[in-house]
């Protein structure tokens, strides 16, 4: 059991912050000094705070049964989608948009008012350092922290309504309604019902064309393959979705990412200007639809 | 049969010191809300441990279906939540324990803020609390990118510009976090490898940290 007053042993638990810091030291008295209603850990308390557990408990399943984690439509770059970040980071997001914390006072947005309203809170023990505990007789710490709390709640209410708001003026319903809707009417045609995305294998254009040996002869081949589908570089199959003919051209001259300019390595290998741009026309055909 | 086998241990480790430290102390009465009902405000710590607890035990049981690349990532969750047994419930949790966390964790705060709690001599403790709350946003940040959904992947570009915005050190840190270039696979690998290994790994140290702290200091005594 817990340490009487007499315990022998060298380290005695459970300090008591009632007791006045005096001069002299005192050897704090543990709570078994004070008569009556304290009660062991294990297992008297345990057990009832596992019942509060329980009841916890009950209320996530309760939540994970009426409302499933929601769940949209794969990531696609080209989405139309309104970007809103998870509930508790509402207030934040909204902060930043205030004309005074972004655009040219970003920084004052990310780094000052932020860095000091949780630097403070970090160091919240160093800058209120009086011995009262009671918050209604710390004027300063207490309603700093109400102001902050109050800031919390509107931001990310604004934030919200906004969001809800902007759903509205674009027609947008949330994704994962979208899904649900969608997984249901396929199942009730017993068509898939699933949203994920098929990996589907794009075929090469115009595989015939002489504009395929001079890809070869300008070793393009020792990045993108002889087949196309890409090794040290990316695959090139279905290229033309994205590019168009300028652009592949433009890449082919100047390089991109990691990328080095070909143009050399072309010339170098007999090709004429007019052979480059017959092999970025070819290229800019190849689209995964015909 | 327990006790001659805790005796067996016991006499070659010598394990009930451990034990008592550990385990056997007192529980104040102005923290009981058997006596004061008002007490249930100390409820909070105990209630985010256990929900951490939750999120532990339904995270490893979700890796067992979960894919951390692009191609697979929404495919395995869509899988786990539509046609695993239980899937559904077992993510559920995760994602309602994610925001419950979150808000127990913020109400405890609260807790040991209007008590003035974090005083001396419990500053540590404090700090080390705070640090305990910035891994636990960390984990939400992270865990929201992973179903690859596209809620998931536009929330997540809009964090990395704003820690893009972040003077001198924001395009370190991005491309840090981002992996390359783009959210892409890299980021996704990235996200899973810091919400499943490098954040638990922190948060579980900065845990024990709390827990040793207050067992050696005791709760604070009453207003």
């Amino acid at each position: 059991m817990a340490h009487g007053d007499n315990s022998k042993e060298k380290v005695v638990y459970v300090g008591d912050s009632r007791v006045r810091r005096g001069s002299g030291f005192i050897t704090p008295p543990d709570y078994t000094a004070y008569p009556g209603k304290s009660e062991a850990f294990i297992p008297n308390f345990l057990l009832k705070e596992w019942m509060v557990g329980v009841v916890v408990l009950v209320g996530i399943l309760v939540l994970t049964i009426s409302e499933p984690a929601p769940l949209g439509f794969p990531a696609n770059a080209s989405a139309t989608v309104i970007p809103i970040p998870d509930w508790y980071f509402l207030f934040l997001y909204q902060y930043l948009k205030l004309p005074y914390a972004s655009g040219d006072y970003i920084v004052l947005g990310t780094l000052g008012v932020t860095g000091v309203a949780f630097g403070s809170l970090l160091l919240a023990p160093f800058l209120d350092t009086g011995r009262e505990r009671r918050f209604y007789r710390r004027p300063i710490a207490s309603s700093l922290m109400f102001l902050s709390l109050a800031a919390i709640v509107y931001l990310t209410n604004t934030a919200w309504t906004e969001y809800k708001h902007e759903m509205a003026e674009t027609g947008q319903i949330p994704e994962d309604v979208q899904r649900e809707e969608k997984a249901a009417e396929n199942r009730a045609k017993g068509l898939p019902t699933s949203s994920a995305v098929k990996a589907k294998e794009i075929a090469i254009v115009d595989k015939d064309d002489p504009a395929m040996a001079l890809f070869k002869q300008a070793t393009c081949i020792s990045c993108h393959a002889t087949d196309l589908k890409g090794a040290a570089g990316p695959s090139l199959r279905g290229v033309g979705d994205t590019h168009d003919k300028e652009a592949i051209l433009k890449i082919i001259k100047e390089g991109q990412g990691q990328m080095p300019s070909m143009l050399d390595a072309a010339t170098g290998a007999g090709l004429s200007d007019k052979d480059i741009e017959d092999l970025a026309g070819w290229l800019a055909k190849q689209k995964s639809q015909q | 049969m327990f006790k001659n086998v805790y005796n067996w241990i016991d006499e070659r480790l010598d394990i009930t010191p451990i034990w008592r430290d550990v385990a056997d102390h007192e529980v104040p009465e102005h923290v009981n809300p058997a006596h004061h009902f008002s007490a249930f405000v100390y409820c909070f710590g105990g209630l985010t441990f256990f929900i951490t607890v939750i999120q532990i035990l339904s995270g490893m049981f979700l890796t067992m279906y979960y894919v951390p690349d692009i191609i697979n990532a929404y495919a395995s969750v869509e899988y786990l939540q539509t046609k695993v047994a239980f899937g559904k419930i077992v993510r559920g949790m995760h994602h309602w324990g994610a925001s419950l966390v979150i808000v127990m964790m913020f109400l405890h705060t609260m807790r040991v803020f209007f008590t003035g709690s974090y005083k001396a001599p419990r500053e540590m403790n404090w700090i080390v609390g705070m640090l305990i709350f910035f891994v636990m946003l960390g984990l939400g940040l992270t865990g929201y990118l992973l179903p690859w959904d596209n809620k998931a992947y536009f929330a997540t570009k809009v964090t990395l510009e704003i820690a893009n915005s972040v003077p001198v050190m924001g395009p370190v840190l991005k491309e840090l976090m981002q992996g390359g270039t783009i959210v892409g696979a890299e980021t996704l690998t990235r996200f899973f490898a810091l919400h499943v290994f490098f954040l638990p790994a922190v948060l579980l140290i900065l845990l024990v940290g709390h827990f040793i702290m207050i067992r050696r200091q005791g709760i604070s005594g009453p207003l």
